[in-house]
C-alpha cells in the first residue's frame, strides 16, 4: 500500500515532464488533459492511502552515502504530511480543472500546465519528504515554480520584475533554512525526519529555530520577507489561487509543525513564532483596508491569516493551525478562483473600483465569492473558517504560552479581516454596473468553484473540536461574532453613506492614513531606500569587478612579455646566427670555467 | 709533422673558425654565408687532424673523410636552395630573404 506513495509524487512530475519534451506539438486539449490527469492521478492514489491510514509509513530508496552522512530519497506518511498530501492534490486538482477551461485562449497553455504539474510535484516532496535534504529540494522547487509562473506573461516588464522580487526576496529566508539545516546535520549526523522528530533538541536549539523561522517567514510570505506576496499578484489567477494562498505560502506553517519539537525546546523561538504571526496578521489586515487591486487584498488577506496560523504555531496550537491551514486553502483558492472570473469578465480590470454590480450578471463568481468571503470572515456557525479561526483563538486563549494582548490583536483582526472583505463584496457585486461582462465562466470553472463552495462551508465537521465548556470560552465565540459582524457592518455603513467616505478623505490624517495604508505601511518604499539603492550603487561601483582586475593584470603583463620577445623574430638568418654563436659561446665559457 | 705543437694547431684551428662564423654572422651574399660555413667545417677537420696526430689515433682522419663528405652534400643542397632563392627573391642577399617573421614589422 506504502508504495502508492511512489505514485503521488511522482505522477505530476512524469505529466511535467510529458509537457516540457512533447508539450509544444500537442494540441491544446491533450495538453490540458495531460496536465489534469497527472494531478487526479496523485489525488485518487493520496485518498486511497488517506482511507487506509493507520500508521506512519516511510518508504525510501538510497541517494547520497558519503562519510557519516546518508540520505536517502525516501517518503513519510503521517497525519501532518498526511493533511497536505490531500489538500495540495485535491485543491491542485481542482485548480487544474479550472485552469484547463480559463487559460484555454492563452499562449503558453501545455508551458504553464507544465509548470502547474511541476509545482505539484515538488509540493508534495516537500510535503512527504522523509528527509531535510529532499525536504528543501521539494521547497526550492516550489520557490522556482512560483518564479516561472508569476513571470508567466513574461512579455510584462511588470511581471517579469514581480517574478524577480518573489525569487530574491524568499532566497534571503532560504538561506537561513540552509544554515539551519547544516547544523541540524553536523548535531544529529543525519538528515531523517524520524531522528529530528524523535531525538533530543540540539544545545543551541534556540538559534537553529530562529534560522528555520527565518526560512519559515520567507516562504510564507510574513513581516519582514513578505513583500513579495502582493506583487506575486501579477501571474494569472489559478497560480494565485494554487500557489500564493492555497499551497506554497503555508509550507512555512508545515515546516514549523514539522519541527515542532525544536521549537518546544527553545521558548523564545516559540515567542518569536507568536509575535511575528500577531504582528502580521494586524498589518495585513489594515493593508487589505484599502487597497484597489482585487487580488491585492485578497494577497494581504493571506498574508493575514497565515499570520493567524502562525500565532497558532506559536502557542503551541499544532492542530488549530493545520485545521485553519486546510479550510483556508479551500476558501482562498475559492476567492481567488472566483475573482479570476470576475478579472476576466472585466476585460482584465483589477482595480475594484471600477467594477460593480455584478451581483446579477455574474451570479456564479458572486455566490461562490460571497461564500469564500463568508468563510474568511469567520461568518458564525455556518462557514469552515469560523471554526478553525475560533480553534486558534481559543487555544491562543487557553494556553500557556498564549498572552492577552495575542488575543487581544487576533480578535482586531478578526475584526479587520471583516470589514475589508465586504467591503470588497460591497464594491464588486453592489452598486450600479459599470462595464460590460465581457466572458463567462465555462462549465469546468463553475464545477471547480462549486466544489471548492461545499469545502468551504463544510466546517461543520469541525464542531465537535469546538468544545465551549468553559463560560470564558463561551465568552469568546460571542465577543468574536459581534466583532465580526462589527466589521460587516461598518464596511456597509462606510460604503452605503457616501458623505461618510468623502468626508474620511477630507480630513488630512484621514487621507494620509489611507495613503500609509495602500503602500502596505511603506515596506516597499524602506526595502528600496536601505537595502536595493544602496546595493545597486555597490554593484554600479564595482562594474568592472575588482577580483577582476587581477586576472586582467596577468592577462596584460602575458602579453607585454610577447610583445618583447616578439622583437627578437626579425625574419634575418644573419641574426638567428649570431644568437646561436653567442650562445655556444655562453655554454662554452659555463663548461670552461667549471 | 711532430715539430708543430699540437696547440698551435688548435689555435689556428680556432680562428679559422671564428673568421667562418663572423663571415656568416656579417656577411649578406648569401655564397659568402655558405663559404663561411665551409670554412667553420675545415677548422672542424684541422681540430680532428691535429688531435689524431696527438693521440696517434687514426680515428680523426677517420672523421676529417666524414667531414669532406658532410660538407658536400652540405654544399650541394645550400647551392641549390640558392639557386631557388635567386629565381623566387631575385636577389641573393640574406636580409631580403625574411618573410619569416610578424607581418608589418622589420
Amino acid at each position: 500500500m506504502s508504495e502508492l506513495l511512489w505514485i503521488v509524487a511522482l505522477a505530476p512530475f512524469i505529466g511535467a515532464f510529458t509537457l516540457a519534451i512533447f508539450g509544444a506539438s500537442m494540441p491544446k486539449k491533450i495538453a490540458g488533459a495531460v496536465g489534469c490527469t497527472s494531478v487526479g492521478i496523485s489525488w485518487v492514489c493520496a485518498v486511497i492511502l488517506g482511507l487506509n491510514y493507520t500508521q506512519p509509513q516511510e518508504v525510501s530508496i538510497g541517494w547520497i552515502n558519503v562519510s557519516w552522512l546518508q540520505v536517502d530519497i525516501g517518503l513519510r506518511l503521517d497525519t501532518l504530511s498526511l493533511a497536505w498530501m490531500e489538500v495540495v492534490t485535491l485543491v491542485g486538482l481542482l485548480i487544474h480543472l479550472y485552469a484547463s477551461q480559463s487559460m484555454y485562449d492563452e499562449d503558453g497553455y501545455s508551458r504553464f500546465f507544465c509548470y502547474m504539474n511541476l509545482f505539484v510535484g515538488s509540493m508534495l516532496t516537500l510535503a512527504l519528504a522523509s528527509n531535510l535534504l529532499l525536504l528543501y529540494l521539494g521547497w526550492e522547487g516550489v520557490g522556482l515554480c512560483s518564479y516561472l509562473l508569476i513571470g508567466f506573461w513574461y512579455k510584462g516588464v511588470v511581471n517579469c520584475d514581480s517574478a524577480r522580487k518573489a525569487f530574491i526576496v524568499t532566497r534571503i529566508g532560504d538561506t537561513a533554512l540552509a544554515i539551519a539545516l547544516f547544523i541540524l546535520a553536523w548535531h544529529y549526523r543525519t538528515l531523517g525526519m524520524q531522528a529530528i522528530i524523535n531525538g533530543a533538541p540540539p544545545v543551541a536549539a534556540t538559534l537553529v529555530a530562529l534560522l528555520i523561522l527565518g526560512g519559515a517567514v520567507g516562504k510564507s510570505a510574513q513581516i519582514p520577507l513578505h513583500t513579495w506576496l502582493p506583487d506575486a499578484m501579477a501571474g494569472p489567477s489559478p497560480v494565485s489561487a494554487l500557489i500564493h494562498a492555497a499551497t506554497m505560502v503555508t509550507a512555512g506553517v508545515y515546516l514549523i509543525a514539522r519541527l515542532g519539537n525544536l521549537f518546544l525546546a527553545s521558548p523564545a523561538a516559540m515567542l518569536a513564532v507568536a509575535v511575528v504571526g500577531t504582528v502580521t496578521l494586524l498589518y495585513a489586515g489594515l493593508s487589505a483596508l484599502t487597497q484597489r487591486d482585487i487580488k491585492r487584498v485578497l494577497a494581504y488577506s493571506t498574508i493575514s491569516q497565515i499570520g493567524y496560523m502562525f500565532l497558532a504555531l506559536g502557542v503551541g496550537a499544532w492542530n488549530a493551525a493545520v485545521f485553519h491551514f486546510v479550510t483556508h486553502a479551500f476558501f482562498k483558492a475559492l476567492l481567488f478562483l472566483s475573482a479570476g472570473v470576475v478579472v476576466d469578465a472585466q476585460n482584465h480590470e483589477h482595480d475594484i473600483f471600477k467594477m460593480g454590480g455584478l451581483r446579477r450578471a455574474l451570479p456564479v463568481a458572486f455566490w461562490t465569492f460571497m461564500i469564500g468571503a463568508a468563510s474568511l470572515c469567520a461568518l458564525p456557525f455556518i462557514t469552515a473558517g469560523f471554526y478553525s479561526k475560533e480553534a486558534i483563538l481559543g487555544a491562543v486563549h487557553t494556553s500557556q504560552a498564549g498572552a492577552g494582548w495575542m488575543l487581544a490583536c487576533g480578535l482586531i483582526g478578526s475584526l479587520l479581516t471583516a470589514a475589508y472583505t465586504s467591503r470588497t463584496v460591497l464594491v464588486v457585486f453592489f452598486g450600479e454596473q459599470k462595464m460590460e461582462v465581457s466572458k463567462r465562466p465555462g462549465g469546468l470553472v463553475v464545477f471547480a468553484l462549486v466544489v471548492l463552495s461545499v469545502l468551504s462551508i463544510i466546517g461543520f465537521v469541525g464542531w465537535p473540536k469546538l468544545h465551549l465548556g468553559e463560560s470564558s470560552e463561551q465568552m469568546l465565540v460571542v465577543v468574536s461574532t459581534v466583532l465580526v459582524l462589527c466589521g460587516i457592518g461598518s464596511a456597509y455603513v462606510y460604503f452605503s453613506r457616501r458623505q461618510l467616505s468623502e468626508a474620511f478623505a477630507a480630513w488630512p490624517f484621514g487621507n494620509a492614513l489611507h495613503r500609509l495604508s495602500l503602500s502596505g505601511f511603506g515596506f516597499d518604499w524602506l526595502y528600496q531606500r536601505t537595502i536595493v539603492n544602496p546595493l545597486k550603487a555597490i554593484a554600479h561601483a564595482n562594474r568592472r569587478d575588482i577580483i577582476d582586475a587581477f586576472y586582467t593584470g596577468l592577462a596584460g603583463a602575458a602579453r607585454a612579455g610577447e610583445s618583447l620577445c616578439k622583437l627578437m623574430q626579425t625574419g634575418r638568418v644573419r641574426n638567428y646566427a649570431a644568437g646561436l654563436v653567442f650562445g655556444a659561446i655562453i655554454i662554452a665559457y659555463i663548461v670552461a670555467v667549471r | 709533422m711532430n715539430n708543430v705543437p699540437v696547440i698551435h694547431a688548435l689555435i689556428f684551428a680556432g680562428a679559422l673558425f671564428a673568421i667562418g662564423a663572423l663571415g656568416v654572422i656579417v656577411r649578406r651574399n648569401l655564397v659568402f654565408v655558405l663559404m663561411s660555413i665551409e670554412l667553420m667545417l675545415i677548422a672542424a677537420s684541422v681540430a680532428f687532424i691535429a688531435a689524431a696526430a696527438k693521440w696517434n689515433q687514426a680515428d680523426g682522419q677517420v672523421f676529417y673523410i666524414f667531414i669532406v663528405v658532410t660538407a658536400a652534400a652540405e654544399v650541394a643542397v645550400g647551392l641549390s636552395l640558392l639557386l631557388r632563392i635567386h629565381h623566387t627573391f631575385k636577389s641573393v642577399d640574406s636580409d631580403d630573404v625574411s618573410l619569416l617573421r610578424e607581418e608589418g614589422e622589420r
